[in-house]
């Protein structure tokens, strides 16, 4: 059993999260942050119950209040993630063609932090996504101009749009409680501790006594969810079928920044602007090199000569 | 010379210069509507393509508002263009012409018009700008309601809408591109600014770059 959260202390503590640990900010180029622990949070959805305390917990901590919504025959509730609901439970019920069991499978959905955001990738406004060096990717409210390219550039399907403020929302991954050395809210309120927060390489060695466990109870493809094609996650799963990780509500099995995003925010970008530097350009030396192309007298006469019918 | 005042038959005033009407006041109107939401388009659509330019917002209230304009700004241009469209398609219909025209490059980038065949309303390089335009637009308006989350995002995948900004930044790149190359011809090519400021252009202007147009107006009357 991994050691639960601390208790926060009663004492003010000064924030060790701030501006000067970014280690990317979106458009913009900055120096490297000072570095920070590197944490995750580890979800054994194994251990995991359903009960949705972390669900409460996550609204709760970040004074969202959700619609009340309405039934379509799932636990899934609400049925997405929304601008209020920054973490899901999905629900699903799967048969083991192995064993011929039912499976409840239930993934608590929300930002993977990844260690190469693809939102802040294609986020276009100065400052509106970060990430810091302890890996937290943040989207900050008063630089988002709901453009809407985040959702483009996640390979998760997590950002919402809220249509009435124009603004992005996501797990911060408490950022906030983090800064002061606590954990995630969602974590702290699991019953089961199949949320447990702290440096990411403690997690992956948690991590890695739970899958042996779960292969000593017959769970072969038990394994640890980190996915290199975003350069590893921040929020990592324990799967019982690692091997087919899209049974669980489609977590994509390999997932990398779509190479749609990366050309646009890569080769367009660069090649886009020379592109257009290069037409001005030309018309400039040509105009230098040519001159103006000039109407001469002798073309003002001739037409004159036709307007008055003496040439045909 | 006559001596005598200016006299008008049809769309060619006599006089010195001969003055010829080139682009009636609805045209005009319709060009300059067309004309400035391109340019403003041009210049919100940057700010938003790369992080230099993110500056460029602020000509329009900052982020958040260039976000929410620029699809508006987009309508506004694709209904004045499809007035330009409706009005000039046919003048920009392809003829053999064209196709000599555009073999001498040379002679049309040093201004040696004198050696290329006689040039209707259009040349062929203002025929292609005009379908380039055309298609580009098309592409952009189709794009840009894929994109345009806040009325159409429930109605396209997270794929197509990928699909959709990398084609939309494309097709911007290339209209900027002959949106350059057509504001350069009308500098490089003396006289032709005023075909579109007070609509008519020099008799002059028309015979060096336009002969058969302007025959066509003289025989007309």
């Amino acid at each position: 059993m991994y050691p639960p959260l601390p208790n926060p202390s009663v004492s003010p503590v000064a924030a060790k999260l701030s501006d000067k640990n970014l280690m990317r900010r979106s458009a913009s180029t900055i120096p490297q942050g000072e570095p920070v622990q590197q944490v995750a949070k580890l979800i054994d959805t194994s251990k995991c119950i359903g009960c949705k305390a972390c669900q409460t917990a996550c609204l709760e901590w970040n004074n969202l209040k959700e619609e009340v919504g309405f039934n379509t025959g799932s636990l899934t509730n609400p049925h997405d993630l929304t601008t209020a609901s920054w973490t899901l439970m999905r629900f699903t019920e799967w048969v083991n063609p192995e064993t011929d069991n039912l499976e409840w499978l239930i993934r608590k959905d929300g930002c993977m932090h990844c260690a190469d955001p693809g939102c802040l990738k294609a986020c276009p406004a100065p400052g509106a996504i970060v990430q810091y060096t302890n890996g937290i990717v943040d989207f900050v409210k008063e630089n988002c101009i709901g453009c809407g390219y985040c959702v483009k550039g996640c390979p998760f399907n997590i950002p919402r749009i809220s249509k009435a403020e124009g603004k992005a929302y996501k797990c911060t991954l408490c950022s906030d409680r983090v800064a002061v050395g606590q954990g995630p809210a969602c974590a702290k309120a699991c019953p089961t501790q199949a949320i447990v927060f702290g440096p990411k390489e403690d997690m992956k060695k948690h991590a890695e006594a739970r899958i042996k466990d779960l292969k000593s109870r017959g769970y072969k493809n038990a394994g640890l969810y980190d996915p290199p094609g975003v350069g590893g996650t921040h929020v990592m799963y324990v799967l019982h079928h690692a091997d087919k990780p899209e049974i669980y509500a489609g977590l994509p099995n390999n997932p990398t920044i779509s190479p749609l995003v990366e050309v646009w925010k890569g080769a367009v970008k660069y090649a886009g602007l020379a592109v257009m530097g290069a037409a001005a350009a030309i018309g400039v030396v040509h105009h230098l090199v040519n001159g103006p192309n000039r109407v001469s007298r002798e073309e003002e006469e001739a037409a004159k000569r036709l307007a008055e019918g003496e040439t045909k | 010379m006559s001596g005598a005042g200016p006299s008008t038959s049809g769309s060619v005033h006599r006089g010195d210069p001969v003055l010829v009407d080139r682009y009636t006041v609805g045209a005009r109107m319709n060009h300059w509507v067309t004309a400035t939401s391109l340019v403003l388009l041009a210049l919100s659509g940057l700010s938003l393509f790369h992080p230099s330019l993110f500056f460029l917002s602020s000509l329009f209230g900052g982020g958040s508002w260039t976000r929410v304009i620029h699809p508006w700004i987009g309508l506004v241009l694709f209904v004045g263009f499809l007035g330009l469209f409706l009005r000039f398609w046919k003048l920009n219909l392809w003829n053999r012409d064209d196709r000599k025209w555009l073999l001498s490059p040379r002679a049309i980038l040093t201004g040696h018009e004198e050696t290329l065949p006689e040039i209707g309303t259009y040349n062929a390089g203002q025929k292609l700008v005009f379908w380039q335009m055309s298609l580009l637009i098309i592409v952009l308006i189709v794009s840009g309601i894929a994109m345009w989350d806040e009325y159409f995002g429930s109605y396209f995948s997270i794929t197509q809408k990928r699909v959709a900004v990398l084609v939309h930044a494309v097709a911007a790149i290339g209209a900027i591109c002959v949106w350059i190359v057509h504001i350069y011809a009308a500098i490089w090519v003396r006289g032709t600014i005023s075909a579109m400021t007070r609509g008519q252009v020099t008799g002059g202007w028309a015979w060096r770059h336009h002969r058969k147009w302007l025959r066509n107006l003289v025989t007309k009357h």
